[in-house]
């Protein structure tokens, strides 16, 4: 009880020790569409649910985005701030590639982007980032899935999702994932955990995949996820 | 660029215009060859005619398998080679990795265009071994333009002279040992004729195992 009190300073600790506006932050996340990651052992896939209003012009709504041509981003929560966070994102990219000519690490644009949503949690005047980023990609090191939350906080990860089904799909990766997965295998799989949790009819207009394989970024166009859609049936 | 940097008295009076990156002298060599690479400098260290010091090694080890090359105004050198060690150093930190030569050619040029217009004098030379253990060398201009070529990069106030010995000398894909000799010839050959470098030189192998090795040369001492 004694934490709502402190609910409305961002830059006030609760006295059980919590910044209650980052977990309001988190709640904006946690009402956005599932959106998910698998890291297999040649590539990764990342997949999300679109949720489009009846009469918008859905071609015109990608919630998967490309940063660099070795990276890609997907979120959940308020596309808005998502937005200001990938233009960001592209800009480091380039900046560096200009500095050291060679592609960002993804380690190295992940931590970028977690210190500015971290900034956004000590700053006067202003608000956390309402969304959660998973940022996919490949660097020298390999292929890295990473999600960075609005407290500024980032975790690499095999399997995850973030979003509305996002506890129920990360408990279906759990039993699910296998170390030794294909890219081809996770891309099934990442189809298989959306439609656990999906409302109504699932096809290639209500979702979005991506993969990262051979260190590029691509997301498959409407006719690829209507094949690996049939190969489900 | 010129620069009347101290009156100097010749021929019945005047003054004597030299360029500013001519004042302290020296000699830079950078050679590649089969999976090392070789980085080579005078000893000399001056002002103008005079010579101060014999023990002034103008390349410098910033990386596990980066050299850096520094023969401008000994200044200029000095205060370069302490923010390139910066930011190599603060690269290793953050990344975990070392810094990739080709990456430490871009991170110099940039650094020198940052100071576009109040420049560096000097035109530095980046020798190395590349991530898949190929050698690489590049050489810039003052502000920070850079070629990577497939043989040797020559600089300092011995460079056309350089130019001529390395390019009658050099065969690609020599092992270190070849290398090393002809490094070694070449730029002895040229240093005997210039007044402002010389006073020995160093010469260091550098190859693709990590193991380098750096060796003395005696030359004319005058």
């Amino acid at each position: 009880m004694s934490d709502s009190a402190y609910a409305f300073s961002l830059t006030t600790f609760s006295p059980q020790g919590k910044l209650i506006q980052i977990e309001y932050a988190m709640a904006t996340v946690n009402k956005g569409g599932t959106a998910l990651g698998i890291k297999a052992k040649d590539g990764i896939c990342i997949a999300t649910e679109k949720r489009t209003l009846p009469l918008q012009d859905a071609d015109t709504v990608q919630k998967l985005q490309m940063l660099d041509t070795h990276v890609g981003v997907v979120h959940a929560g308020m596309v808005a701030d998502a937005r200001v966070l990938f233009t960001k994102a592209r800009r480091f990219c380039q900046v560096y590639k200009s500095e050291y000519d060679a592609p960002m690490p993804i380690g190295q644009l992940v931590r970028k982007l977690a210190d500015i949503m971290q900034e956004y949690t000590q700053s006067n005047g202003v608000r956390p980032f309402g969304c959660s980023l998973l940022v996919a990609g490949a660097d020298t090191t390999g292929n890295h899935l990473y999600q960075v939350d609005p407290s500024g906080l980032f975790i690499s990860w095999k399997a995850t999702s973030i979003g509305k089904g996002g506890n129920n799909a990360k408990t279906y990766l759990e039993k699910r994932y296998s170390p030794d997965m294909e890219v081809e295998d996770a891309t099934h799989t990442a189809i298989r955990t959306l439609k656990e949790g999906f409302d109504g009819k699932m096809d290639s207009s209500n979702i979005e995949i991506a993969k990262v394989v051979d260190g590029k970024f691509e997301i498959l166009p409407a006719s690829d996820i209507e094949e690996y859609l049939q190969e489900l049936e | 660029s010129k620069a009347t940097v101290s009156v100097l008295y010749w021929k019945g009076g005047g003054e004597r215009k030299m360029s500013i990156f001519a004042y302290n002298g020296g000699a830079m060599v950078a050679m590649k060859g089969d999976g090392c690479v070789a980085i080579a400098s005078d000893n000399r260290f001056g002002t103008q005619f005079n010579t101060i010091g014999r023990n002034n090694v103008k390349h410098h080890q910033v990386g596990s398998r980066v050299f850096v090359g520094l023969p401008g105004l000994e200044t200029d050198n000095q205060t370069l080679l302490a923010k390139i060690k910066f930011r190599m150093k603060m690269f290793r930190l953050r990344e975990e990795r070392e810094m990739p030569v080709k990456s430490a050619t871009s991170m110099l040029g940039n650094l020198l265009y940052s100071h576009r217009f109040g420049s560096f004098f000097v035109e530095p030379v980046v020798a190395g071994i590349d991530e898949k253990g190929q050698s690489y060398v590049a050489g810039f201009d003052c502000i920070g333009s850079h070629v990577a070529p497939e043989d040797f990069i020559v600089t300092g106030t011995t460079q056309d002279s350089l130019l001529g010995t390395c390019e009658s000398m050099f065969k690609p894909n020599m092992n270190a040992d070849e290398l090393f000799e002809v490094v070694s010839q070449a730029l002895m050959a040229s240093l005997d004729r210039d007044c402002l470098a010389g006073w020995g030189a160093s010469v260091t192998i550098l190859k693709n195992t990590g193991e380098c090795i750096t060796r003395q040369i005696k030359t004319r001492l005058d």
